[in-house]
């Protein structure tokens, strides 16, 4: 460890230490605006900015490749495809006065509580752990790529297996739905052979209840 | 730069996450909030990585590398998530998390109608399908 | 081949030959009716050899033991002095005959198979009763006779009679035999061994620690199985089973197996006076309740049933005073003319369509059609009435003669009471048997009225066996009370003159008075009409016979008698024949002592477990029901409810497992 030659303290914050604190709050902000929010399509934006200060902060962990990544997939694509998504699914714009379940206080408790737990834990294990940020950067482009391409090398091509099966699979997905949707008789026959069974489904649980 | 900082604001962007995908009733926005949880461990994973590629003699960068593996799972994550949830929403009309509530015991609450019950596993058999 | 190889292939021949009928009776129904008679008929060949052989010597014994059983051992043991090869005798000839006429009697019968295959059965149990020198050997054969004879008394099931006869038969018998277990375990325990002959040897030395106990438990069962009271009640309604079957079963064989156990173990019950005691009251109360309860019969075949009980009760009578050569004479003697009897009764019921003695006494020219029963029945009937010089005067006379010696106290073995008592009832008994065979006689072969239907000549094997019995019943006791002594245990059988006289004279008495009696009555017959006639009389003698049972309760109100107000038993008995009739209201009894409590105690349980148990059962459901649609709250289908329980678990399994970690 390095506590031995300089004893850091949270109270003498370095340069990165209060960029990286500042963009974190921006962040975090944004990320509480984003599952709060009343408006879909808003909380699409705000995570937009919390993805990007997210991206920021790989930066100034010196974890360049990964920022740049960061914003190409997620800011580029993902977030594209949730508002593609919101889109499609006809969210309504403006605020929605049920965006939020009933559930609310539950997860708000539960996620306090997790928060607590986790910070507390965090905090407690690595009050005095460092980060020396100078000297080449950890995650520049040529480190990352030759750590990828020396060790990474067959994960990295059963992941690309896996994203071309995600691919298909979710081609699959959308065009089946439309054929069934195309055609009225499946959907006819399938309404058919549930629709019996399903008063039965209610019916039964009442007559057990006698029966018992 | 202390260790601490990003744990900690990973901790609380991982909780935030927690939260929506809680309380958030519309499909899409539980799968953004999964997108912040899986951000606030590449995160951790990121600022990990960093710490020990300084202290170890020898490091693999295995925390970056996993983190572009979990950026590219999770948009695979998104997209078929996505296929799914509009598959619902059209037979469903609705891609409300607390509408779609089939296993329930004795159907309280059953505004979607009779097909619904069929439907309902019509998605999860795709997916089967897709990702046979 | 030894005496004893043949002696264990009696036995074996027919069950071997139940289990190959059993078998082949679907598949090869030409291979029945061989298989039924040759093995028996075989049977009684090596019987006959097993005594020429014998010949009343010293007793064959032999023994083995196949595998160690316990603290007392069981044998495989042959035991065969002259009663067991005399008695074993009588089973395979009266088998024999019976199984000849089976062919013809159930000749259309579609259960003949398995009938014929359980008498097959049955006679391979008495004959292993009858020569086993081991006693659970011997019980063994004991209960596999007493199941046979549940499943042939319900041959007929489809008449309620029959089922009912059948149960009654199997339970009354039980009730007998648990005792009866007990009992031998009891002597075992005592004597240390189940072989007969050491048990005997350990009586002879005085080794029996309780010999009352054991004799009185053992009695129970011997008076269930030979129908003594008050266990008797079983033997009248198991007349509802085929003749044949209560020829050789409930008349001649099986019922005698009480006796002759008795006359085995003798020497056990004179250990006891107490139970030689006993055993007299019960012969007396036997053959004196049953002569009253015979003469008021309408159904021809539950007079002789009644019958059968006195003659046991003859043979208990001589055992009780000590004399089991008398016993055991009496029992071959009357095995053979009451086998006959019952034969010839099947005969008479088949050609009479009927088997009311009622309906018969308004038949005329039913001798003439069935002459061979007529004939044949009226040897055993004076047999049964014990004139000389047919067979049952002389074994009768045994019996008498053996109770007169005791009277005069003479004898150590028997108290003179008991002499007393055997003699009275005895000499009583001999007016009502002379009483009901000659009303019997007359009533089936003396009636007046229209003519007797005629079915046609009845078949040959069911005519030829009534003579093959009639020459013992005829000349057995004469020919044989001089020889037969030797067989036994020596003691003189010949008939002595006071008894001989007495019981003759009281046997012709009895018989004019029913003679004068019937005369009195005929006129009155022909007033008052009275009969039912099987319907189908172009049937086989078994189907006219079940028709004949099924049809009697309906038509004269009762299974037992008839309301005829021509029967000269009536007119004698007077007002006792009301009682009489029903066997002195045993089974009325019965009902309030034991069945009505026992229905009452299956009520009260059945109360207890329907509403005190299952209270108790519902009672435990009902928690966990609750609790169950407390936790069916719970399934709401909401995901994110199931999500947030399953993560504030986890959290909180955590912060445990921190807290426990660093051991705050």
């Amino acid at each position: 460890m390095i506590l031995a030659q300089a004893p850091h303290g949270f109270l003498s914050p370095t340069g990165v230490e209060i960029a990286f604190l500042l963009v974190g709050l921006v962040t975090f902000g944004a990320a509480l605006v984003s599952v709060t929010t009343k408006q879909l399509v808003h909380a699409a934006l705000w995570l937009v900015v919390t993805l990007g200060g997210l991206a920021v902060e790989y930066l100034l962990l010196t974890a360049e490749f990964i920022a740049w990544v960061q914003v190409l997939i997620y800011v580029g694509s993902v977030v594209v495809l949730l508002l593609f998504g919101l889109m499609l699914t006809r969210a309504p714009i403006g605020r929605s006065p049920d965006a939020d379940s009933a559930n609310r206080w539950a997860a708000l408790t539960v996620a306090v509580a997790a928060a607590t737990a986790l910070v507390w834990v965090v905090v407690d294990a690595f009050r005095a752990t460092w980060i020396d940020l100078d000297g080449p950067a950890a995650g520049s482009t040529e480190a990352t790529g030759a750590s990828l391409f020396q060790n990474w090398v067959l994960p990295f091509e059963a992941l690309s297996v896996l994203l071309l099966a995600a691919l298909v699979g979710a081609i699959v997905l959308s065009r089946k739905a439309k054929a069934e949707r195309s055609s009225p008789s499946l959907n006819s026959r399938d309404t058919d052979e549930s629709s019996p069974s399903v008063p039965d489904a209610r019916k039964n649980p009442a007559e057990q209840e006698g029966a018992r | 730069m202390h260790l601490a900082y990003p744990a900690v604001l990973s901790a609380l962007l991982f909780c935030t996450g927690l939260y929506g995908v809680l309380a958030r009733r519309n499909a899409i926005l539980v799968l953004m909030s999964v997108e912040l949880m899986l951000n606030a461990v590449n995160l951790n994973l990121v600022a990990f990585d960093v710490w020990l590629s300084r202290t170890a003699e020898e490091t693999l960068h295995s925390g970056q590398a996993l983190t572009l593996f979990t950026i590219a799972i999770a948009a695979a994550e998104i997209g078929i998530g996505l296929a799914i949830v509009l598959a619902v929403h059209r037979n469903r009309g609705t891609a409300d998390i607390d509408k779609l509530r089939d296993t329930a015991e004795g159907h309280e609450s059953a505004p979607s109608d009779e097909p619904a019950e069929d439907d309902g596993t019509a998605p999860a058999a795709e997916k089967a399908e897709a990702t046979a | 081949m030894t005496t004893t190889t043949l002696a264990v292939l009696v036995p074996l021949l027919p069950f071997l030959g139940a289990v190959t009928g059993l078998l082949l009776g679907r598949t090869a129904p030409g291979f029945v009716r061989p298989l039924a008679v040759l093995p028996t008929l075989a049977s009684l060949a090596l019987a006959a050899i097993v005594a020429v052989r014998q010949g009343g010597d010293a007793a064959v014994d032999a023994a083995t033991e196949l595998t160690p059983t316990g603290s007392v051992p069981v044998e495989l043991a042959l035991h065969i002095d002259g009663f067991a090869a005399l008695v074993a005798l009588v089973v395979g000839l009266v088998a024999t005959c019976v199984q000849i006429y089976s062919t013809g009697y159930l000749r259309d019968d579609p259960r003949y198979p398995s009938y014929a295959a359980l008498v097959s059965l049955f006679t391979s149990a008495m004959f292993l009763v009858v020569y086993s020198g081991d006693l659970i050997v011997l019980l063994v054969g004991w209960e596999v006779m007493g199941i046979c004879s549940y499943f042939l008394v319900g041959h007929y099931w489809e008449t309620p009679e029959a089922r009912a006869a059948s149960i009654k038969a199997f339970l009354v018998t039980k009730l007998g035999d648990v005792p009866f277990l007990i009992g031998l375990f009891a002597l075992a325990t005592d004597a240390g061994s189940f072989r007969i002959t050491k048990i005997l040897g350990t009586v002879a030395h005085g080794g029996l620690d309780h010999p009352t106990l054991i004799a009185l438990l053992l009695l129970a069962g011997v008076a269930g199985k030979s129908a003594q009271f008050p266990l008797h009640t079983w033997l009248p309604d198991a007349m509802a089973g085929p003749t044949p079957v209560s020829a050789l079963i409930h008349a001649a064989t099986m019922v005698a197996a009480g006796v002759y156990f008795v006359a085995r173990l003798l020497p056990v019950f004179e250990a006891s006076q107490a139970a030689m005691a006993v055993l007299a009251v019960m012969a007396a109360v036997t053959m004196a309740g049953s002569g009253l309860a015979a003469l008021a019969q309408d159904d021809i075949k539950r007079v002789l049933a009644y019958s059968t009980i006195g003659q046991l009760g003859y043979m208990t009578g001589a055992l009780a005073v000590g004399d089991r050569g008398a016993a055991v004479f009496h029992l071959v003697s009357h095995g053979a003319f009451k086998a006959l009897l019952f034969l010839a009764a099947g005969v008479i019921i088949h050609a009479a369509g009927t088997n009311s003695l009622a309906a018969m006494s308004r038949m005329s020219g039913l001798r003439d059609r069935v002459p061979d029963a007529f004939w044949t029945m009226t040897v055993a009937l004076l047999a049964l009435a014990a004139i000389p010089p047919f067979s049952g005067f002389f074994s009768k006379e045994s019996v008498l003669g053996a109770a007169e010696h005791v009277t005069t106290g003479h004898t150590e073995h028997a108290p003179a009471a008991a002499g007393w008592i055997v003699l009275v009832a005895g000499l009583l008994t001999a007016v009502l048997t002379a009483a009901y065979a000659a009303r019997l006689w007359l009533l089936a072969f003396r009636g007046r009225g229209a003519e007797a239907p005629d079915h046609g000549r009845q078949p040959l094997t069911m005519t030829v066996v009534l003579w093959v019995l009639a020459v013992p019943s005829l000349a057995l006791g004469g020919l044989a009370y001089r020889s037969l002594p030797d067989w036994f245990d020596g003691r003189d059988l010949a008939p002595t003159l006071t008894t001989s006289v007495l019981g003759t004279g009281l046997a012709l008495v009895g018989g004019l008075v029913v003679h004068s009696a019937w005369r009195h009555t005929t006129a009155v017959a022909a007033r008052v009409p009275i009969g039912a006639v099987a319907a189908h009389p172009e049937g086989d003698a078994a189907q006219v016979e079940a028709e004949a049972i099924a049809t009697h309760a309906p038509a004269y109100g009762d299974v037992a008698s008839a309301p005829d107000p021509a029967d000269p038993g009536r007119l004698l008995l007077g007002p006792l024949h009301r009682h009489a009739a029903t066997g002195f209201h045993l089974d009325a009894v019965y009902t309030t002592l034991f069945v009505r409590p026992v229905q009452a105690a299956a009520s009260l349980v059945r109360f207890l477990d329907r509403e005190v148990v299952d209270t108790y059962v519902r009672g435990a459901g009902t928690l966990p029901r609750w609790l169950g649609t407390a936790v069916r709250r719970a399934q709401t289908g909401n995901v994110q409810t199931y999500v947030s329980a399953l993560l504030a678990g986890t959290v909180v399994l955590v912060v445990a497992v921190l807290l426990v970690a660093t051991g705050a």
